[in-house]
């Protein structure tokens, strides 16, 4: 009885007198609170960015006074004075454009299947997720023995079932589809959250299309992809923005070769910047890279409203 | 439809489903298989399936040509440097976003929340020479200080999602009691967000255990190096020696599976909850 009312008595206290002091309080406390998240901010993302700006206009390197040269590292870069940039640009894109729909389609896929009420779903999720647990340079290196041209195993099955033999990530032409074919190794981390979105479709949707006599087709096509087309977007753009900054498999792989053939983007930035100590010019390049990952997830947002559809937004 | 219709869906569902998930697990087995054997097992045509003998030599390679025990140790090091910073600042961090009232609040966090659309290459070079200033190059400062101020915006997010479904209640509760924020944060917002928390860390353990780049780019010292690295260098001391290469890639895969397996669960519920994929 004594502690309720002496709960009740201070419940009183806090309503009237402190109210305003415990406000001013919990702001600076909140302040302080959140204070290494801002500094981090600043440190470690605003303070580099701005600086990285203005490094792309001066021609700094590793123990010189940067000069501010204006915007002629860019010019350097689009006038095609630097080969490597436009090589760099197109071998990126081919392996974005070709390996971010693949992913998708894969990944939507099999996690369709997996939302059929299957026996040992764990045993399969977990089979399909494994390979995305792997560290990159230890696929990097069980990939690089499966695609040897002499005995690795996967032209020794092409010799078996007599089928023309592979160069892989050995020829110029055929490396990027190779690390293409190596990232849907990895298609799993996208299939779970696929599998997720499908959860959460309700089965009555289903069940009425069953009523009208639709079949598995007008599933998918009405219920299915509409429902779950969030999904899909927020993938696409993860799958954008991951496929334009690959590193470990051209360095570690290929070195950006043969011939420049894997010369991707974020390898011929590192290039510049670490090997060649051309630092100002690296950091053009970032914001190049920048710019672009920002254009193509402007125009992914801007096609987005004519296919993703989010419930209750009624159309 | 009609039963025996339905039968084979269901056949080809299955079909389909093991040999997906077995051409998954086909590399594994190549790279335990390929780690067991010698030279001459490896290029025997046509390949065997089980190694016979098996070779253990393999494994003592790696800590024998490069100091893979170092290796190990200093991942190890870095690994839980960036884990105690991580949990430690985003939650703290993301208790002050979702449950304290203050001036600007979500204003800030807006402005926190632009930096996840930033490709690290911008900031990679500023941020090198800023640490190369400081003379802490070729040190682990570089890979583990930035944990402790706000172990990532994406953490804080979820968190602070997570957070924002907990009663408010809770806190007034506290209040009346005479507690303060930092009772309700101890006391009642961290055990009930242990799941979360949780998936955060291991995400962050796997992240950084396989974390390429950063070791790259700061540590030059060959006894600095961590496991990812030392594997590289290895790969340039034994082109073409398979049965090493995989025995080395194995110690470097093993201690992420073991982590994966034992807490699987709440991982793929994670993933399927936020998102991320590791």
């Amino acid at each position: 009885m004594q502690s309720m009312t002496e709960t009740a008595q201070r419940r009183q206290t806090i309503s009237k007198s402190s109210l305003s002091s415990i406000r001013r309080r919990e702001n600076w406390l909140g302040w302080l609170f959140a204070a290494p998240a801002i500094l981090g901010f600043i440190i470690f993302v605003f303070g580099p960015m701005i600086a990285s700006l203005w490094l792309s206009m001066t021609d700094y390197k590793v123990a010189s006074t940067p000069h501010f040269v204006g915007l002629e590292n860019y010019r350097n870069l689009f006038n095609g004075t630097d080969a490597f940039f436009y090589k760099s640009l197109g071998v990126t894109l081919y392996y974005v454009i070709l390996s971010v729909p693949l992913q998708i389609i894969v990944a939507f896929f099999l996690a369709i299947l997996l939302n059929q009420k299957v026996k040992g779903l764990t045993f399969f999720r977990t089979a399909f997720y494994l390979p995305t647990i792997v560290p990159l340079i230890a696929s990097s290196m069980v990939w690089l023995w499966l695609f040897d041209p002499d005995m690795g195993l996967l032209n020794i099955i092409m010799r078996a079932l007599h089928l023309p033999e592979s160069q892989w990530i050995y020829s110029e032409t055929t490396v990027v589809p190779t690390l293409v074919l190596m990232s849907l190794w990895t298609v799993g981390g996208t299939m779970v959250i696929f599998l997720a979105g499908l959860k959460d479709i309700p089965d009555h949707y289903y069940e009425a299309i069953e009523i009208d006599g639709g079949n598995a087709l007008h599933k998918l096509l009405y219920i299915t992809i509409p429902l779950t087309s969030p999904t899909i977007f927020f993938n696409t753009i993860m799958g954008f923005i991951g496929g334009f900054q690959v590193f470990v498999q051209p360095y570690v792989m290929t070195q950006g070769g043969p011939n420049n053939g894997s010369l991707f983007y974020i390898f011929y930035l590192f290039r510049e910047a670490f090997t060649f100590s051309n630092m100002g010019y690296a950091c053009a390049i970032a914001w190049v890279l920048f710019i672009v990952i920002m254009l193509f997830t402007f125009l992914l947002f801007r096609t987005s409203q004519k296919w993703v559809y989010y419930e209750g937004e009624g159309r | 439809m009609t039963t025996s219709a339905f039968r084979w869906q269901r056949v080809l569902l299955y079909a389909v489903l093991i040999i997906g998930s077995l051409l998954c697990l086909f590399p594994f087995y190549w790279l335990v298989r390929s780690s067991m054997m010698d030279l001459a097992q490896i290029f025997e045509m046509p390949p065997k399936w089980i190694p016979e003998p098996f070779v253990w030599r393999n494994f003592i390679e790696p800590f024998e040509q490069l100091p893979f025990g170092r290796y190990f140790l200093n991942t190890l090091i870095i690994v839980v440097g960036t884990l105690i910073g991580t949990l430690l600042s985003s939650t703290i961090a993301a208790y002050s976003f979702s449950r304290m009232k203050w001036v600007g609040r979500d204003k800030v966090f807006a402005i926190l929340l632009t930096s996840m659309m930033l490709p690290f290459a911008v900031t990679l070079i500023p941020t090198f020479i800023g640490w190369q200033s400081l003379g802490l190059i070729n040190s682990y400062a570089p890979l583990i200080v930035p944990a402790f101020f706000g172990g990532g915006v994406f953490n804080i997010f979820l968190l602070r999602q997570f957070y924002m479904t907990l009663p408010r209640e809770l806190d007034e509760a506290v209040f009346v009691d005479g507690g303060n924020h930092f009772t309700i944060f101890t006391r009642i917002i961290l055990p009930l967000s242990r799941s979360a928390v949780l998936v955060i860390g291991l995400f962050t353990f796997l992240n950084t255990w396989n974390d390429f780049m950063g070791p790259l780019v700061y540590l030059n010292d060959e006894s600095k190096f961590t496991l990812a690295i030392g594997l590289q260098q290895f790969q340039g001391m034994y082109t073409a020696q398979w049965g090493v290469l995989m025995a080395a890639s194995l110690i470097i895969v093993l201690p992420a599976i073991l982590l994966f397996v034992i807490f699987q669960r709440y991982l793929i519920e994670g993933i399927a909850l936020t998102g991320i994929k590791g």
